[in-house]
């Protein structure tokens, strides 16, 4: 006689350690198998887009922090540049030397911060995401002496940074240069070779390429899973064309992959920085934009290589003070579109430690 | 692939929490010891200057929330007299950008960050409550000239290396050599 | 003869025999439960202050010097926070699960070994009990997770019973190793019989033996049942007030016992120079504890296959392995004692774990659906 079973539906959120944010997984289980996944997405909705066509082009900037707050500065960026692009606003050297190295130095602490929540998801009680956000911490002071913020920054402006760096800064971010590549050293001497952390990961939710490719993927987990796709590369924006750096490029697309590119990307990071130091330009850091700037009739998108991903604005102005239009492409969103594939056949842990290594910030999908 | 580490990887790892176990804490009790934050802070506050003020209400047009509320009447002297500046801490978001449009030089971020009240309506800041006073000091936010003044930030970038801060693992040398203020 | 059983003998003097027995006995049960509620209290003061140096953080430091009146400031919070029963929970079984996992934490200590003679009983089958009465708690765990009415609880708790049915076979294959080379079930005996402490002369057994029993008292990297950032510590979800407090004192409690009995069966117990005897035991428990929050602030956790595997495919094996050598070296070549068999077992446990290691291929575990 066989056993009458029914499907064992679990919610995992809104209210979940492993949410990143307000978000719900509603998953059915057969025993400790993932059988179905639901997304449920909504909870941080604050409408960002409709918010931003009611504001200014400058207002906006700040909005910006509030999509991806783990990342303000690269979406100040993003934002910033999309806007000049439509303006056609060309911006001094100086700073698009800044925004390099403020960028850079956004990724370095995004990933940082990645590796320490995966690392929590997969079970290590809070030790890596300690030494992680200790790490942070030091590019967080120095955000905070550049621009008086340490989450939100609001640091870049429509032609320009809103302020030159304090004298005190190029030293204190020399020193973190010259220390980063010895402390990823000691991350990865405590987390890469970890039998447990091989197990947990290897060859666990494998996206593939085609995948990868037709889910609209980007940034590290499109290249985890083998496609060498870096907007730095194939679409060099700032001046990202004058500094030699290499792509990291997983091979097989699982969830250990993600976390070996992400910590290669750091390495990467403390290259462009260097060389960003070494040829930082002295001069202005603003050209004359008005504050309430009206760019002529016209849509453009802009996009960087944001810490998550494809980090891209599109905007269509009608020669008013505030975009017409203004969309977000998300990288977050966009990635998690493919976790459902992911998912379905592993163990619920590792449906947990998958939507970990996507790097989901949830004020990003939800907007 | 196999599993060919013989549980080296966990000895090492096992090495490195013990090399973060010898190491000094990086946190600091909060409330006795207290870091000093950037001379650019963009603290809870604004700060206005009343002598510079001519009631032109550039800040509130670029204040993105709409968050600033300024009253003026004609004064005798061809001047704009302030009746009413107020703003609400409570929806601010301290982006900066009132500080930055302001073209007399007159509105300035503070550099207070212990700000929390019981009250939501002890947040809203009247004209009296934002004026510049002996314990209302200015940031230099956007301000180079008033951020030569202040003094250095803390980083934990230098932590435990520069200026004799040196931390200390035992507990009870803790209170002759910690805090960074 | 035992301490309790000079005692009583000295009892008899004043009062009728059987007055005598029950009183020695209420005096000694006294004293263990004393014993372990302070040491849990100091288990989990080091725990927290501890695992924050290995988190370079200070750990709770307010309430008290140094804070070690936090678990005290806990208590007091736990003993006035409303009781909750879930709707449409189990009430009985809700109630009674803090208790039975509670209880066989204490019961494990009457026959633990702190001197020469100081034990509460000197059972004949000291090391059987132990291994029967701890795995009792897991029912309780069970009852916990049941009675609760939730999903994550009830998930925890059939994990839970997996687990501790899976590693209690290599745990008490590796007891056994002790047992042949002691001679003895008792563990005053075991105590007494290592001149050597035992995890020199079977490193195998006792590697097995300190994998096993973090399984078993469900520390990490083994602590599915309460995997925070999958299902939300699991069996003790629903409960609140001093019933948590239980079930958070009887997992320090069997972290204890746990101690106690790797610190008696390899660690050679009280024993040890210069020191007074029960210096020696509390030092050595406090040094398996340490090892435990090391490799707590460490590591990730296993899944659950990988965990199943874990103890069947490789610490089974080892452990029967590590025990016919055993067996063949006591019956065979008892003059080779100690030091012959301490080089041939060292060598043979590296030769194992490399063994072992090589059988183990990453990147299983998909289930086709």
């Amino acid at each position: 006689m066989a056993l009458r079973t029914e499907p064992f539906v679990l919610n995992i959120g809104p209210q979940h350690p492993s949410s990143h944010g307000l978000f719900r997984l509603e998953v059915t289980l057969d025993g400790e198998v993932v059988t179905g996944l639901e997304l449920v997405l909504g909870y941080l909705h604050r409408g960002i887009e409709k918010l931003a066509e009611g504001r200014t082009y400058i207002q906006n900037i700040p909005l910006t922090d509030r999509l991806d707050y783990l990342a303000s500065m690269t979406n100040n960026f993003a934002y910033v540049l999309a806007v000049e692009k439509l303006a056609g606003i060309e911006v001094p050297e100086r700073t698009e030397y800044l925004r390099v190295i403020m960028a850079e130095l956004m990724r370095i602490s995004s990933h940082l911060s990645f590796i320490g929540f995966l690392l929590n998801e997969l079970g290590a009680y809070f030790t890596p995401l300690f030494y992680m956000f200790r790490e942070r911490e030091k590019i967080l002071d120095l955000f905070e002496m550049v621009c008086g913020q340490r989450l939100t920054y609001n640091y870049m402006r429509i032609g320009g940074v809103s302020q030159d760096i304090p004298e005190e800064f190029l030293p204190a971010v020399k020193r973190f240069v010259a220390e980063m590549p010895r402390l990823v050293d000691e991350y990865e001497q405590l987390l890469s070779g970890n039998e447990i952390l091989l197990a947990r990961t290897k060859g666990v939710g494998i996206l593939p390429r085609d995948k990868a490719i037709n889910a609209s993927a980007s940034g590290p987990v499109l290249r985890a899973s083998g496609v060498k796709w870096d907007i730095r590369k194939v679409d060099p924006y700032s001046v990202y064309d004058r500094f030699d750096f290499e792509v990291p490029v997983g091979s097989v697309g699982d969830v250990y992959d993600r976390y070996w590119v992400r910590v290669s990307e750091m390495r990467q990071s403390v290259r462009i920085l260097e060389q960003a130091l070494k040829q930082l330009p002295k001069g202005e850091v603003w050209t004359k934009v008005p504050g309430l700037l009206r760019p002529l009739r016209g849509e453009v998108y802009g996009h960087i290589e944001g810490p998550k991903g494809e980090l891209g604005f599109y905007l269509v102005s009608d020669n008013s003070i505030a975009p017409y239009r203004f969309h977000i492409r998300p990288p977050a969103l966009l990635n998690l579109t493919a976790l459902k594939d992911m998912v379905v056949g592993w163990k619920l842990a590792d449906a947990i430690v998958i939507f970990g290594s996507l790097d989901t910030v949830l004020g990003e999908v939800d907007r | 692939m196999r599993f060919e580490r013989y549980g080296i990887g966990i000895i090492k790892g096992l090495m490195v929490t013990m090399k973060n176990f010898l190491r000094p804490p990086i946190t600091l009790q909060y409330p006795e010891e207290k870091l000093i934050t950037s001379r650019r802070i963009r603290g809870n506050e604004l700060v206005w200057q009343v002598s510079k003020c001519t009631g032109c209400a550039t800040c509130a047009k670029s204040c993105p929330q709409g968050n600033i509320e300024i009253v003026t009447h004609l004064g005798t002297e061809n001047n704009y007299v302030v009746d009413k500046l107020q703003v609400d801490t409570g929806k601010c978001m301290f982006c900066g950008l009132c500080v930055e449009s302001c073209p007399y030089e007159a509105l300035f971020m503070g550099r207070s960050y212990e700000r929390a009240t019981y009250r939501r309506r002890e947040l809203v800041l009247s004209k009296e409550a934002l004026e510049l006073s002996e314990d209302r000091q200015p940031s230099g936010y956007f301000y180079p000239r008033i951020e030569v003044l202040l003094p250095r930030q803390t980083l934990l970038l230098y932590w435990d290396r520069e200026d004799g801060q040196k931390l200390c693992w035992f507990p009870w040398r803790k209170k002759a050599n910690r805090g960074r203020r | 003869m035992t301490l309790i059983g000079q005692f009583r003998d000295w009892l008899i003097n004043f009062m009728p025999e059987w007055a005598a027995y029950i009183v020695a006995f209420l005096v000694g049960v006294v004293a263990i439960i004393a014993f372990v509620l302070v040491m849990i209290i100091v288990f989990i003061y080091l725990e927290r202050r501890l695992i924050g140096r290995f988190q370079v953080r200070l750990g709770p430091n307010r309430c008290g010097p140094e804070g070690i009146f936090q678990l005290i400031a806990d208590s007091i919070k736990l003993l006035t926070k409303e009781d909750i029963v879930p709707a449409k929970g189990d009430f009985w079984v809700h109630f009674l699960a803090p208790i039975v996992t509670f209880a066989p934490a204490l019961m494990v200590f009457a026959v633990v070994p702190f001197h020469k003679g100081v034990v509460l009983t000197d059972l004949d089958v000291g090391i059987l009990y132990v291994v029967a009465i701890s795995s009792i708690s897991v029912v309780g765990i069970y009852m916990a997770g049941w009675g609760s009415n939730n999903k994550y609880s009830l998930i925890a708790a059939l994990r839970a019973v997996a687990q501790a049915i899976s590693y209690e076979l290599p745990v008490v294959m590796a007891a056994v190793g002790v047992i042949l080379i002691a001679g003895s079930l008792s563990l005053s005996k075991i105590v007494e019989a290592q001149t050597i402490p035992f995890f020199l002369l079977q490193p195998l057994g006792f590697f097995i033996f300190l994998l096993g029993s973090m399984a078993e008292i469900n520390r990490s990297p083994f602590d599915l049942l309460e995997a925070e950032s999958e299902i939300v510590t699991g069996y003790n979800m629903e409960y609140s007030g001093m019933k948590f407090g239980l079930l958070y004192l009887s997992e320090y409690g069997h972290t204890l016992a746990a101690s106690c009995i790797i610190t008696t069966l390899f660690l050679g117990g009280w024993q040890g120079p210069l020191l007074p005897p029960f210096l020696w035991f509390l030092i050595k428990v406090l040094l398996v504890f340490f090892v435990f929050l090391w490799v707590r602030s460490t590591v990730p956790r296993l899944r659950v296959d990988q965990l199943m595997a874990f103890a069947w495919k490789c610490l089974l094996p080892m452990a029967l392995i590590n025990l016919l050598l055993i067996g063949a070296q006591v019956l065979w070549f008892p003059k080779a004692l100690p030091w012959g068999m301490m080089v041939v077992n060292f060598a043979v446990a590296g030769i194992l774990i490399l063994l072992w290691s090589r059988l183990f291929a990453l990147g299983g575990g998909r289930v086709e659906v």
